[in-house]
């Protein structure tokens, strides 16, 4: 791509999923494998049924909107978005459009990308309802209830990306914020997050500060994953130069496309032309309102501390590496999970190691979300209290770690049965090295007698094989020592 | 005198008394119902087998009623007057279903409308036309018109219906009846189908001011289904009546009442105007002021389209859910898109569907600057100009339409231009949800005719309060339809 450059936005969709209940319904908030089991009359769209805004939702996106450095509203309004699919049962949908003003407007987002800062500029955040979801079987299709009315979040940016990269930098980086801010779990496998991605090309040395000089845009819908995302945009440029390459270019229309993930391609769905006229006006069941800026601030001082904020307290506070910090906030789980190890007394230093090794090793090997694995937070902090207190070794607790996961054990478990707990016990140590030489004469003499000195080593093994491992091999080897040299 | 003919507070005496029970009412009330039924054709449905219950200290308790089929009940077929839910039963009530079944009273029928309360005659339900009780030969009115018809020909004391542009206030006219359109939001609309939210508004039809009072204390309140409704706890519409009103003033339009505003006038039209004007010089001896107001024409003018812009688009978009998907009679289409096109296609009427295309057109990008937002900025216009009347007068006075009930036959072009205006002026208490009251003031060729009091906003009592005083002093309190012969 030396002749081109590629202007890319998005239109980034996630669900609120931390509300009790959905946006303009009482029905559940909540994700669930059981269809229809979430419904309110509102949702089916019954006649007569009325939405009433959910205050916490809204809370929720002027939270979002706050984070994105957006321009709150004075009075908030919601839109109706006329259109007629199965999934939408009141024929609209409520939303709000950038006229009159969303809940958040012009914003900007800092964001990391190959250890470069980068920033995108948002044009708005809006607030919205989900439609139902449908499920095509190869007769019938089944509409189910339970994700219409859920709240949804819908930001959209300026074309400020350049590749696939920074584009899909710039989504991890919302996913945690969504997160960390406690607005929604921003989970791809329960459909909370999907995108809409634009590309367009124009030729490298042209200004891209004048709009007259962009390339024509191609919107591709519904893209379910990061992953995806990236190879729409990759797929996409290289579609469009091609175009340009063969002159074809210029006759492009403006147009959606949809991306097909069997063959790794986007298709054709319809042009600017054929556009859906949605026909916005506004919700007159939602009667406007005034923001308070008391409210408003109330907000903001109540925003949990970001991904950003965490590495630097963790760097800054606990003396972590930037590296180490950056891994445990890549999730807000593991974050969590490395908080959680800290309240029960372990120092940040000692638990960063256990969890960036054993921890995310583990999980990632049994590909469940921290949240799952069943050594938690509690269990972790005891072990690697054993480890410190001397009580085991850290290679035992290791192993012990290990063994649980493989075997769906509490490593605590473990560690009793094997009788692991270290003998430490100068006493009982010392009948048992006592034996052992006595039992050795020979040996002794080999180390008394010839210097032999690394015949040490031999007894320490009949110490540990007799104390079937419960010794505590440094305290053993020490007294085999001394017991040996008092002889001499 | 049949006891359904009585005001809610004499049958709640007898009640009290133990004179009657309620029983009797119900009994009465289905037993009037089925005459009516017979006569005038104005029920979806009638309660057959209801019973009275045992009344408490709650005025309306005991006491049948009438609920527009546009209210849903649960368990009870509602539906809209249309093909589309003919057969729906829904699972819930309305709020003020259920506000009314707290207070112990009875609804004995649902009473037709126009489809979905879109329409001013009482003629595209899809049950047929309601008749009008004075003469089965001309029409209630609508869209509430079986409510209408019902109040006035003795089935209840009271009918609840649902007011958008006039639908309320309109048939009770018509029938010689009150109507009673409170403040926006005064009523929950929780269950209540939608025509065009911003109008919408749940509205009452009774034989007297008082009785409008006493149900719309029963039904209002502030409603945790309903945004846009308010806390009017502190408002008592009932004791508020006192019939005192010295000091009062009241405007009329002199391009709406002045008989000179209109050329080759019909008869009728004469008779209703002078009328009108002389109930305005009785209502002086009230000793309240009574000014005439000029209202700049080309605004008056704009009433009617600027409710048809509004009302239409609103109604496209609300009654987008009916796709016979969730519910109504299901087509069997290979494509999703041509099972809602021939479910819609098939089951709404024509006089609707032309209303969709003309809210889907006001609302077109390229339309919507002309039509739907040129609508808005003249609403607001409209709503300002009345609004600075209440800064100076407790009330605009107004004759109601042009005459009396039109003909159900050959009155195809009774939408004359020239009265556009007087027939459609009640649509400004929706522009700006005033309270609004409709009360009989005469007889023209025999039928009665009506006039309408609209106020400020949350200003209720003192409108009915104006009502009742000059109900007292023209006394068609109570009125009961009797058939006369025009022919």
């Amino acid at each position: 791509m030396t002749k081109y450059k590629a202007l890319i936005s998005l239109e980034m969709h996630c669900e609120i999923s931390k509300t009790k209940s959905k946006v303009f319904s009482g029905a559940r908030n909540a994700y669930s494998t059981k269809s229809n089991v979430n419904v309110r009359p509102l949702d089916m769209a019954f006649p007569g049924t009325l939405p009433v805004l959910n205050k916490e939702a809204l809370k929720k996106a002027l939270t979002a909107s706050i984070i994105l450095n957006c321009k709150q509203p004075e009075y908030i309004y919601f839109e109706r978005k006329n259109y007629y699919y199965p999934d939408l049962p009141k024929g609209y949908q409520i939303t709000q459009e950038t006229k009159p003003a969303p809940v958040g407007i012009y914003g900007l987002m800092k964001y990391e990308c190959n250890e470069e800062e980068k920033s995108v500029r948002i044009n708005n955040i809006h607030l919205e309802e989900d439609s139902a979801s449908l499920d095509h079987l190869s007769d019938v299709s089944l509409i189910d209830y339970n994700r219409s009315g859920v709240p949804l979040l819908e930001l959209v940016t300026e074309p400020d990306f350049r590749s696939s990269d920074e584009a899909v930098a710039f989504l991890e980086e919302m996913r945690r914020i969504y997160q960390y801010a406690d607005i929604s779990d921003a989970d791809s496998k329960k459909g909370h997050i999907r995108c809409d991605v634009n590309v367009s090309i124009m030729d490298e040395e042209l200004d891209e500060s004048n709009p007259d000089n962009w390339g024509t845009k191609v919107e591709t819908k519904n893209v379910n994953s990061f992953n995806a995302v990236k190879n729409v945009i990759d797929y996409e440029i290289k579609r469009q130069i091609e175009l340009k390459e063969s002159g074809k270019y210029d006759e492009m229309m403006q147009q959606t496309r949809r991306w097909d993930d069997l063959e790794g391609k986007t298709k054709f769905m319809r042009s600017k032309v054929d556009a859906i006229d949605y026909k916005y006006f506004i919700e007159p069941n939602i009667p406007k309102f005034k923001l308070s800026k008391e409210w408003l601030d109330e907000i903001r001082n109540s925003i949990p501390m970001l991904p950003s904020e965490r590495i630097e307290k963790y760097v800054e506070e606990y003396g972590l590496k930037l590296y180490d910090a950056k891994v445990l906030v890549k999730e807000k789980a593991i974050s969590d999970y490395f908080e959680s190890v800290l309240s029960f007394g372990i120092e940040p230093k000692e638990a960063v190691n256990w969890i960036t090794t054993i921890v995310i090793g583990s999980i990632n090997k049994l590909e469940i979300p921290i949240e799952e694995f069943f050594i938690t937070p509690d269990i972790l902090a005891k072990i690697i209290a054993l480890v410190l207190e001397d009580k085991i070794s850290k290679n035992q607790a290791k192993n012990a770690l290990y063994d649980a996961v493989e075997q769906k054990k509490n490593p605590l478990d473990l560690i009793a049965e094997s009788g692991m707990e270290q003998i430490k016990d100068e006493d009982a140590l010392m009948n048992l090295v006592k034996e052992v030489l006595d039992e050795h004469p020979k040996e002794v003499e080999d180390y008394v007698v010839k210097g032999l000195t690394n015949v040490a080593n031999f007894f320490l093994g009949q110490v540990m094989k007799k104390s079937q491992g419960k010794a505590n091999p440094a305290k053993a080897m020490e007294l085999v020592k001394s017991l040996l040299d008092e002889k001499k | 005198m049949n006891l359904m003919e009585k005001s809610i507070e004499e049958l709640h005496e007898l009640l009290m008394k133990k004179e009657i029970t309620s029983d009797d009412l119900v009994t009465e009330s289905l037993k009037k119902s089925h005459e009516v039924q017979d006569k005038y054709n104005a029920f979806v449905t009638i309660m057959d087998g209801s019973k009275g219950i045992e009344s408490t200290s709650e005025l309306l308790s005991g006491i049948p009623y009438g609920l527009k089929d546009n209210f849903s009940t649960k368990d009870v077929l509602t539906t809209g007057s249309s093909n589309t839910l003919k057969d729906y039963v829904p699972f819930f009530d309305a709020t003020i279903v259920e506000k009314l079944k707290d207070k112990g009273a009875i609804f004995t029928n649902k009473t037709v409308l126009d489809e979905f309360g879109m329409g001013a005659t009482g003629t595209t339900g899809h049950t047929g036309s309601v008749k009008n009780p004075w003469d089965p030969s001309r029409m209630c009115a609508g869209s509430s018109a079986g409510s209408a018809c019902a109040v006035c020909a003795g089935v209840y004391p009271y009918a609840i219906g649902s007011d958008t542009g006039d639908s309320v206030r309109k048939p009770a006219a018509y029938c010689g009846i009150v109507g009673y359109k409170p403040t926006y939001g005064m009523i929950s609309r929780y269950g209540l189908f939608p025509f065009a939210s911003s109008l919408d508004t749940v509205g009452v039809l009774t034989r007297s001011v008082k009785d409008a009072a006493i149900v719309v204390d029963g039904i209002k309140g502030i409603d945790s289904k309903d945004m846009t409704s308010w806390d009017s706890s502190k408002i008592e519409l009932f004791n508020s009546i006192d019939g005192n009103i010295e000091g009062s003033k009241l405007c009329y339009i002199e391009e709406l009442c002045d008989i000179k505003n209109y050329p080759n006038p019909n008869d009728e039209l004469v008779s209703h105007l002078k009328n009108f004007n002389e109930v305005l010089d009785k209502i002086k001896g009230l000793g309240i002021e009574v000014e005439k107001v000029s209202v700049d024409k080309k605004l008056i003018d704009s009433i009617a389209s600027v409710y048809v812009v509004i009302s239409n688009a609103e109604a496209t978009s609300n009654l987008s859910n009916m796709t016979g998907i969730v519910f109504g009679p299901r087509e069997n289409s290979e494509k999703y898109i041509d099972m809602i096109k021939d479910y819609r296609t098939k089951n709404f009427s024509p006089l609707i569907k032309r209303r969709f295309v003309i809210g889907s057109y006001v609302l077109q990008a390229e339309n919507k600057d002309a039509y739907f937002f040129n609508a808005q900025r003249v609403r607001r216009l409209l709503v300002d100009e009345w609004n600075k009347l209440f800064e100076k007068y407790d009330g605009v006075i107004l004759p109601v339409g042009s005459g009396p009930a039109k003909k159900l036959e050959g009155s195809r072009n009774f939408l004359d231009e020239n009265t556009v205006a007087l027939e459609e002026h009640l649509q400004v208490g929706n522009f700006g949800g005033f309270p609004s009251i409709t009360i009989p003031d005469g007889f023209v060729s025999g039928l009665p005719v009506g006039l309408n009091i609209t106020g400020k906003c949350y200003d209720d009592a003192k409108v009915l309060n104006i009502a009742y005083a000059i109900e007292d002093l023209l006394g068609y309190r109570g009125q009961i339809a009797k058939e006369v012969d025009n022919d």
